[in-house]
């Protein structure tokens, strides 16, 4: 569920980066007003822990696949929403530079879908309303499981909101929703019970743990990968197969309606026969108005789609020439910098 | 396991290569975080059907990975392995876009592929630039550049404390993960039971190690204050590093270098 800068706008990501840098601002003023100092060392070994904790698997039972703890609930439960934050946050700001999970600029929407969430709205209003002072066994597992599922949905609703403002994907936001939310519900199960197991542990092997500070809700990780991974591979084969079918019928439909919708005015001059000269342009090598000359043919490309995309035959020549300038450029300061070296 | 192992040994090779010493491992963090950053905004505020504009930014990790030193292998495998999650994102882009944008050759290329390629492409490159950032100046660097730039210094302290104890956090884990398996012959222990109480006993372990890590800090001299050896210095070179690619970088933004480059050639052609 960690976005990466693809799927988002720079207003989107900036957005959302000066949300959570205010989130990270409020609760390092609670933190340190908590005066708890005990807490500094607590909270970076805890979160040092969610990546130990994602050593150890476990196996689904009847699917034969594995999944690990996420985290974020157990964070909430042991830390309280305000360092439970700042530890989430910091988990995924080393995700996003080592492990390239989640990039850069989408740092602070990642921040805001797996860590406020679950600390700041499925802790306090579910696992809490639920435990509220009297800890047991059916409580805990209740409250945790369920601040889990619904911390992680809520996450996932905000991944496609933000791809939604970002206007990145072409994808409609109902089938968006269709996609994301089942396969949230899903991985929020088998992270909510995973929580549990983890929580009930604790509570009878060390309760001071859990009764001295606030109980939290999780935030999401990938337990039920292999599922996941399955699904997704699915999707991709069956996407790649249906979308190269669909330009592997250029005759088609889709064809017809880019003629008519996209370039009616171009067209009007062939008059009747379009027909012929779209067969022409299958013919050669390369479609006519390329030929023509880069200069006419951009100029006919004014204002219509062509001229946005910036990919005309030119815009690939171009393109491939500066990738190879790049690459040998690279070459030849890889063995200047060899060469430096060995000199020194 | 595999893959997280795998995944544990990537953050000790990357740390190893921030220790590395180059012209580029010298720029003040500072700049080169705020280089970094502005790389990715430019990047990411492109058209979402841009393919051409986008491919002069590979100059910069052309540029900048020799003059590191930091080899480049190392980063292609890294992108080939995650390059199935930039699919996923954009691999329904064809499908419901299907509009013809441009042909090549008489084959009409649809908007959602081109939207595709552009996903991809953007993709690559902001991974680049994570990782490039992380072994040009290492953790600790981005943090400190963190705080100058006005990061809370609870928010700081998190980081380089959580970073600090990763490894040897994980290496627990790993070992802990090592021990159950060779005594859970066939499916036996790997089950969810045994899950929950060897993820407790690791949480309770580390509970009390940052107990213990408390008590050394204090007696330590810990007041909240963390003292680094090496001072923050910015230099002329430092704001030119800074200065120079940013400027690059949204030149590139507004001019679109390979269709000027390809017009002239195809002029010359015709």
């Amino acid at each position: 569920m960690h976005m990466a800068d693809a799927l988002i706008s720079p207003a989107v990501g900036g957005t959302m980066w000066a949300v959570s840098a205010a989130g990270i601002a409020y609760c390092s003023k609670k933190v340190k007003e908590e005066l708890d100092e005990r807490k500094v060392p607590l909270m970076g070994v805890l979160g040092a822990f969610v990546f130990a904790a994602q050593m150890i698997n476990f196996t689904i039972p009847a699917t034969g696949s594995s999944g690990h703890l996420g985290g974020g609930m157990l964070l909430a439960i042991l830390l309280g929403p305000h360092a439970a934050f700042l530890v989430i946050s910091s988990v995924l700001v080393v995700q996003a530079l080592f492990f390239a999970d989640g990039g850069l600029l989408a740092l602070g929407c990642n921040i805001f879908n797996l860590g406020f969430f679950p600390a700041f709205i499925a802790y306090p209003l579910i696992y809490r309303k639920i435990v509220r002072g009297n800890v047991s066994q059916g409580r805990l597992a209740l409250g945790a499981t369920l601040a889990a599922i619904v911390g992680l949905q809520l996450g996932a609703f905000g991944v496609v909101l933000e791809t939604l403002a970002s206007g990145i994907t072409e994808l409609p936001f109902s089938t968006f929703v269709a996609f994301m939310q089942p396969i949230h519900l899903a991985i929020g199960i088998v992270e909510g019970i995973v929580t549990t197991v983890v929580v009930s542990f604790v509570w009878k092997a060390n309760p001071q743990m859990l009764e001295g500070s606030p109980v939290k809700a999780p935030t999401g990780g990938f337990p039920v990968k292999t599922v996941a991974a399955g699904l997704l591979i699915a999707a991709v084969i069956t996407g790649g197969v249906v979308s190269w079918y669909a330009s592997g019928n250029p005759d088609g439909l889709e064809w017809s309606m880019a003629k008519v919708s996209g370039k009616e005015e171009l067209e009007s001059t062939y008059g009747i026969h379009s027909m012929l000269a779209s067969l022409q342009e299958k013919l050669a090598f390369l479609p006519d108005y390329s030929f023509k000359g880069t200069a006419e043919a951009s100029e006919e490309a004014e204002g219509d789609q062509s001229a946005r995309l910036g990919t005309s035959v030119s815009g690939i020549v171009g393109g491939a020439m500066v990738l190879i300038l790049a690459f040998v450029l690279g070459l030849a300061l890889k063995r200047f910098a060899t060469d430096a070296s060995s000199r020194a | 396991m595999a893959e997280i192992a795998r995944s544990f040994h990537d953050l000790n090779y990357i740390d190893t290569l921030s220790c590395m010493d180059s012209p580029v491992h010298r720029i003040d963090p500072r700049a080169k975080l705020a280089t970094f950053l502005i790389f990715a905004v430019c990047v990411v505020s492109f058209g979402k059907y841009e393919v051409s504009a986008l491919l002069p930014y590979f100059f910069f990790p052309a540029v900048i990975i020799p003059l590191a030193r930091i080899p480049a292998r190392y980063f292609a495998g890294k992108i080939v392995f995650l390059l199935p999650f930039a699919v996923l994102i954009g691999i329904f882009n064809p499908l419901y876009d299907r509009e013809t944008l441009l042909s090549i050759a008489g084959l009409p290329v649809s908007g959602g592929m081109i939207s595709f390629v552009s996903i991809l492409i953007r993709f690559i490159l902001t991974i680049l630039a994570a990782l490039m950032l992380v072994a040009v100046t290492g953790f600790t660097g981005v943090c400190m550049a963190l705080e100058r730039f006005g990061v809370p210094k609870t928010f700081t302290t998190q980081l380089m404390m959580l970073y600090r104890y990763i490894f040897v956090l994980t290496s627990e884990g790993m070992r802990m993960a090592r021990a159950r398996d060779l005594r859970s012959v066939g499916r036996k222990g790997s089950g969810l039971k045994v899950y929950g109480s060897l993820i407790g006993y690791l949480l309770i372990r580390t509970w009390n190690r940052a107990q213990r890590i408390h008590m050394a800090m204090l007696s330590r001299g810990y007041r909240g204050d963390f003292f680094l050896r090496r001072p923050l210095r910015i230099t002329s070179a430092d704001i030119a590093f800074g200065l120079g690619w940013s400027a690059v970088f949204i030149t590139l933004r507004f001019v679109n270098l390979p269709r000027i480059a390809g017009q002239l050639i195809m002029g010359v052609l015709s």
